[in-house]
């Protein structure tokens, strides 16, 4: 089964950008609907992977194999299995969403804007697809670049700053993993194949050691207390499109490279460090869910919204029980719609107001009820109201947490309030109340174009938490199989 | 005496006597026509060197032969390094053409220069013997004193030339001390001679170490490794631009060749003693040279810095062929090659940065300073594409060359079991990654000082681009430049 689906999915953007980078910014109505074009293009490519998804089966699908380097036997290796597979259609569904958002706001050198996120949104599916070491290396690498320069060309004013932290933060964890990638190469006598490399036994002090290295460079993507601090930079100083893609998609990679190469490839280190990522996870949700509660920026605080929330991820994947897991992924995915939603949120606000602070804000319900009603229902799910996409995964990874250990599961279960009290009172705030000030009082109500993107991530939301199922569905098999093979030790 | 005169064989040494013979040309035309004509001189070098790589091209049969009493030798390696120098070298001279005419530079001295300093680069790659290694290198390093001192009325660039003279000629001494005392230890010149006297193991230990310490400081001066490395940073400032370019290009490949002459073909008894030398001497330039990257403003001397930490990192897969004292052909090919593919590599993106140093200047100004990228994106979203590109690549982010010339020695390194060694040397990298980023950031991020047009001419821009895509393209692709160097050395080792 050889299909092309995958390299669709990642070189349909990337080559798409082309155009638009050459069609230049001077033509703007062109550009954008030539990036629409692409973006949806990339995201109608990605649905066969759901249509043709065979949940019976555990193992990779789509495969597709190509020789790369012969040299160092790196092959072009792509396929999918449950885990990895939403992912793909999350990532080239908020592209879409992304560039619609980018549409009227972004006024200096769009092409270049539109262009950037078509080749991460490829790169990220790469990212997701690559079944060798250093083509997922290459691709985890590579997505810095267009990153670092949207937050640095389209940021607020400390942006360079925030893009310097975020390149050199990602970096100094990658770096690492790529010691601990070759390291892996040699120790399987030549393979770069990371389902090889799953079947390799390692004895216990490299597998610690390869586990250190994974962890620096995933606890920083995910991001994880203590490393975390470059998160607030740079939601803070990225163009809402970048934030959008940053919580949505960057994020989860981190929390992804744990299930693909932490947990599989050194699963008795995994299970002696697990306390101790325990612990950092709990730290994360707990404390980071208190920072929430003081900032007085709206981008600031549903950043630190996203590590808390990210520390729920972290947490499911080391409790080691199918509900935990399968939860973490729940909420990944919800996630990426939530936070997705939530920064755009505040980007419809950001372009009419110019200001994120929470205190030049005040009954924007007065002067723009719809968009009162949707930002309102997104708090909610970030706060994990029930039938919204937020509590189904956290409920999950709290019951999963639970099973393995009832303070652990208590500790966790406080960021339903935690999470309640920061989400809510901010929108308390900015939502409710009088008119705060003639500003507020000028705002015009949103448009169809943001109606359109807000609906649709509403649908998404409501969908998911009434009838999880198809999403829990297709990772069934996969976690199950990953849950067996993480429980044998490799010694 | 003159009975026994036999003529040697001169076909593996076709391309050396043809460039000798064209310069002579050179020489005679720009006597004729340099007042009036100075295209012709250029031109002439150029169709000098493509020919020279028609040759090579023609007489490599991926045979080793030795001529001239062994004192010469035509092998896969040296017709490889040949042609990468004759390419350098070509692109150099277009990169250069206007810059040097701007400024009244290009007389017919710089290319009769430029073809001996080639030729002094030919002569080393294809050294069998100390004596000639040292001919080739005094060649090469007397025409480069000439060129960046060929603006007679730049103080800086005459101050360049005198430390650069100086401290090479020390250089020079320090080897040729070396080679004496090797000389001594085994009673012959000959680089198939000595290997064969270490084998046997009969040659004094104590004066060989003694000596191979002198021989690895005059190869370490002409890399450019710490602690060797001071000249490095100011004769890349005080030269014009267009010699510091070729300074930093084509001379690579040439000091490459010497260190595994001398090293890996000579001294391979020795690996376990020059191993650890080298492996002090790459951490520390890795080390400084990203460091002081960091403190530049002037481009020249952050890409000279630059240059000192890529040659560490070049290193580091010099000294991981011998592991534990076993001679592996398999790992020895492995790490050789993998240095060979980052000189390689590097060599492209050094011109490539270099052209883009010489794009923004034009005549009356010197595009030197950081502060010239300002706001580049705005000036030419494409050229500043192409330093995007050439600046990820020497930082060593994928998808570009850079990464995997950096992949490729981090692996020998590892193998090796040099996993320490090469920890230290990713953190560093990303120490480097901070001053790339800093000019990416200076491109897209700030608002132009300089609102001058780019006026560079047809023939620049294409070179440009191309090389700047090339760059790209051989990390997309990497794997037929990697295959080439593999077997270039499986076939000459």
């Amino acid at each position: 089964m050889n299909s092309q689906l995958l390299s669709l999915a990642i070189w349909v953007p990337i080559l798409g950008a082309v155009p638009v980078f050459w069609i230049g910014s001077e033509r703007r109505t062109l550009v954008r609907w030539l990036s629409l074009a692409v973006a949806v293009a990339g995201f109608l490519v990605t649905l066969p992977l759901y249509s043709g998804f065979d949940v019976t089966q555990a193992g990779m699908q789509f495969v597709e194999q190509a020789p790369w380097i012969t040299r160092f036997n790196v092959q072009y290796l792509l396929g999918v299995d449950g885990i990895s597979m939403p992912f793909i259609l999350l990532n080239s569904l908020v592209t879409v969403l992304v560039v619609l958002a980018g549409w009227e706001v972004i006024e200096d050198k769009q092409a270049q804007y539109m262009g950037a996120f078509l080749i991460m949104s490829g790169l990220m599916n790469g990212i997701f697809s690559a079944l060798d070491g250093v083509l997922f290396y290459v691709f985890f690498e590579a997505s810095l670049i267009p990153m670092y320069i949207i937050i640095g060309a389209w940021g607020g004013p400390n942006r360079v700053y925030a893009a310097f932290k975020f390149f050199l933060y990602t970096l100094l964890g990658s770096l690492l993993m790529l010691v601990a990638l070759i390291w892996l190469f040699l120790e399987s006598n030549g393979s770069f194949n990371i389902l090889d490399w799953h079947q390799l036994r390692i004895g216990i002090a490299p597998q610690i050691l390869i586990f250190i290295a994974f962890l620096v460079s995933f606890a920083v993507k995910v991001p994880m207390w203590p490393v975390h601090t470059w998160l607030p930079d740079a939601h803070v100083e990225a163009p809402t499109g970048g934030s959008v893609v940053l919580a949505a998609i960057a994020l989860k990679l981190g929390a992804y490279g744990f299930v693909r190469f932490s947990l599989p490839i050194v699963p008795d280190a995994s299970h002696q460090l697990a306390p101790f990522i325990i612990a950092l996870s709990l730290i994360g949700v707990i404390y980071i869910g208190f920072v929430a509660l003081v900032q007085t920026d709206m981008k600031k605080l549903i950043a630190y919204s996203s590590i808390s929330h990210m520390g729920f991820v972290t947490l499911g994947f080391f409790i080691f029980n199918q509900i935990g897991v399968e939860g973490a992924l729940v909420q990944m995915i919800s996630h990426g719609f939530v936070s997705a939603a939530m920064f755009l949120c505040v980007g419809v606000m950001y372009d009419r107001m110019h200001s994120r602070m929470i205190a030049d804000y005040g009954g924007v319900v007065n002067t723009m009820p719809k968009f009162a009603a949707l930002f309102v229902f997104f708090a909610m799910a970030n706060s994990g109201l029930p039938a919204t996409s937020g509590f189904v995964g956290e409920f999950m990874v709290i019951l999963g947490a639970i099973k393995f250990n009832f303070w652990v599961g208590f500790a966790a279960a406080t960021t339903l309030i935690l999470g309640a009290a920061y989400t809510l009172w901010m929108v308390k705030r900015v939502v409710f109340g009088e008119v705060a000030n003639d500003h507020v009082a000028k705002l015009t109500d949103i448009g169809g174009r943001e109606l359109l993107i807000l609906g649709l991530l509403a649908v998404c939301v409501l969908a998911m938490g009434l009838y999880p199922f198809p999403f829990t569905e297709v990772m069934h098999a996969s976690v199950d199989n990953l849950l067996k093979h993480v429980a044998v030790s490799k010694l | 005496m003159l009975n026994n005169f036999v003529v040697p064989d001169l076909y593996p040494a076709a391309p050396e006597i043809f460039l000798l013979l064209m310069s002579f040309l050179v020489l005679f035309v720009d006597l004729i026509f340099g007042a009036t004509r100075r295209w012709m001189a250029a031109m002439l070098t150029v169709i000098t060197l493509i020919g020279c790589a028609a040759i090579t091209l023609v007489t490599s049969d991926g045979q080793t032969t030795l001529t001239f009493s062994n004192m010469f030798v035509d092998d896969l390696l040296s017709d490889f390094l040949k042609l990468m120098t004759y390419l350098a070298v070509i692109m150099m001279l277009i990169y250069s053409r206007q810059y040097m005419a701007d400024r009244g530079l290009d007389k017919g001295e710089f290319y009769v220069l430029v073809l001996y300093a080639t030729m002094g680069m030919m002569v080393m790659i294809s050294a069998a013997n100390f004596l000639t290694m040292y001919l080739g290198l005094e060649l090469m390093s007397l025409s480069l004193y000439g060129l960046v001192a060929i603006d007679r009325d730049s103080t800086r660039g005459t101050e360049a030339a005198m430390k650069y003279f100086v401290l090479g000629a020390l250089a020079s001494g320090l080897l040729l001390y070396g080679m004496s005392m090797i000389y001594g230890a085994t009673g012959t010149l000959e680089i198939g001679g000595v290997a064969q006297v270490l084998y046997e193991g009969q040659a004094e230990r104590p004066v060989l170490v003694f000596g191979l310490v002198f021989l690895l400081a005059g190869v370490a001066f002409k890399l450019g490794l710490v602690p060797f490395h001071m000249w490095i940073p100011d004769v890349y400032h005080g030269a014009p631009t267009a010699v510091t370019m070729f300074i930093g290009s084509a001379p690579k490949l040439a000091a490459f060749a010497m260190a595994l002459r001398l090293l890996v073909y000579a001294l391979l008894g020795l690996a376990a003693d020059w191993q650890k030398m080298l492996l002090i001497m790459a951490v520390l330039s890795i080390g400084l040279g990203n460091l002081a990257a960091i403190a530049q403003t002037n481009i020249k001397r952050m890409l000279a810095y630059s240059a000192i930490s890529h040659m560490g990192y070049m290193v580091l897969g010099l000294m991981s062929g011998v592991v534990g004292g076993q001679v592996d052909a398999f790992t020895a090919v492995n790490a050789y090659s993998s240095s060979l593919y980052y000189t390689v590599a590097y060599v492209l993106m050094s011109l490539g940065a270099f052209g883009m140093v010489l794009l923004l200047s034009r005549a009356g100004y010197e595009a030197e300073n950081l502060d010239d990228f300002k706001g580049l994106n705005k000036r030419s979203p494409w050229f500043a594409a192409m330093m995007l590109i050439i600046m990820f690549s020497m930082a060593g982010i994928p998808f570009f060359i850079g990464f995997f010339a950096k992949f490729a020695v981090l692996l020998a390194a590892i193998k090796a079991g040099y996993t320490a060694v090469a920890v230290v040397a990713v953190m560093f990298s990303l120490v480097g990654a901070f001053f790339y980023l800093r000019v990416v950031k200076l491109m897209y991020f700030d608002n132009p000082v300089d609102s001058a047009p780019i006026t560079a001419g047809l023939d620049f821009r294409v070179l440009l681009s191309l090389n700047g895509l090339a760059v790209a393209a051989f990390g997309l692709f990497p794997d037929a430049v990697m295959m080439i160097c593999t077997t270039t050395l499986t076939r000459s080792l």
